[in-house]
């Protein structure tokens, strides 16, 4: 396998897509958290918990279609940085999974059933209990953070590799970017 | 070795089913009332409880019946600590003026086998309408007990005014079902 082999478009697509629902969901629940009480809460609420469950949702077949057709090799680089990239990556993917099913699982322990898009009434996964729910709200937040700083982490390696080393690491996850065979630099 | 009191108990029981029992006294800590109301498609429970009020109940004759049932609207739990604090307010319950609700009924009917339905009027801050609840009607010992379910529209009673008025994110109806259990009357 080349080292300048692209990822595949599915993988593009997913890979971008929840980054979108992430960065989208993650600002929200900051905001809506420090809200009073109004209908406007409620919805930024419902609407964080649907974003958070697409996530979970589109988690699975993620990982299926990785063992399916696994990504391209990592780029040349000292072995501290690729022992590196592969724990931030499967950490992410371990997180992605673990902030929605802590959402869901406190949303249920608070008393409130997560219905997807207002339609599809999920099951709910604890019994209410309060206690219990302020306990996974904390970790709620706990692991959305540290998924925040997996990500800048993630992130500003993808960049320190297209400005500084200059290969084609960020390129080949990027849509429409057409890489020559055998490149290794541009 | 029969006690007096068990013989008395039995006596009891025995003119019960020969004749028809009136259940008077609403008992409070047995008595409950529940509803659900949605929030963005999700349902969500809530309930009271103080509940209290005198019910006049022959099964055998429903059209003598009457009950005057009170809600202690400050004993509410809306199913979260934010949202009951917030439903005591000026815009959903306004407690402090309004402390209780009520209901009066003027006239019962028997809809058959076990079944029964109340029309009264339904009064919640400051607001009465008019209200028909369905219910079911089970003797259990010397108690008797009312089941029923009905839909309110919040609306009809200014619960939720201002921005909570909006019925996409509140749903204008909340079911309300109802469990009283009432003492056999003293005669």
């Amino acid at each position: 396998m080349s080292f300048t082999t692209p990822y595949s478009a599915p993988a593009k697509f997913a890979h971008w897509l929840v980054a979108a629902l992430i960065l989208a969901a993650f600002p929200l629940g900051l905001y809506m958290h420090e809200l009073p009480l109004s209908p406007e809460k409620l919805r930024l609420y419902s609407y964080h918990k649907w974003i958070g469950m697409t996530v979970l949702l589109l988690f699975m077949p993620r990982l299926l279609w990785r063992l399916v057709r696994p990504p391209p090799a990592l780029l040349p680089g000292p072995a501290w940085q690729l022992k590196l990239a592969e724990a931030t990556h499967w950490l992410l993917y371990l997180l992605m999974a673990a902030v929605p099913l802590c959402g869901w699982l406190m949303s249920s322990a608070k008393g409130f059933q997560v219905v997807y898009l207002g339609l599809l009434p999920l099951p709910d996964l604890v019994g209410k209990d309060q206690a219990l729910g302020t306990l996974l709200a904390d970790l709620h937040s706990s692991l959305a953070w540290a998924l925040m700083v997996l990500i800048v982490v993630h992130a500003a390696a993808a960049l320190k590799h297209h400005l500084i080393d200059r290969d084609a690491t960020l390129r080949r996850i990027l849509p429409f970017v057409k890489l020559p065979s055998g490149e290794t630099r541009p | 070795m029969m006690t007096p009191r068990l013989v008395w108990s039995a006596v009891l029981l025995l003119a019960g089913a020969a004749q028809a029992v009136e259940f008077a006294e609403i008992k409070p800590a047995d008595s409950k009332l529940v509803f659900t109301s949605k929030q963005m498609g999700v349902p969500v429970d809530g309930g009271f409880g103080r509940l209290s009020g005198q019910i006049r109940f022959d099964p055998a004759v429903p059209s003598a019946a009457s009950a005057r049932l009170e809600i202690d609207l400050s004993s509410i739990d809306a199913g979260s600590p934010e949202a009951t604090e917030e439903v005591v307010g000026k815009q959903w319950l306004n407690v402090k003026a309004f402390p209780t609700a009520g209901f009066q009924s003027t006239s019962v009917k028997a809809l058959g086998g076990d079944r029964f339905e109340a029309v009264g009027q339904l009064t919640i801050k400051g607001q009465t309408r008019d209200l028909t609840a369905p219910f079911t009607f089970k003797q259990e010992g010397a108690a008797g007990v009312f089941d029923g379910v009905f839909v309110l529209k919040r609306l009809d009673f200014g619960i939720g005014e201002g921005t909570w008025s909006d019925v996409s994110t509140v749903a204008n109806e909340i079911q309300i079902k109802f469990h009283v259990v009432a003492g056999a009357a003293q005669h």
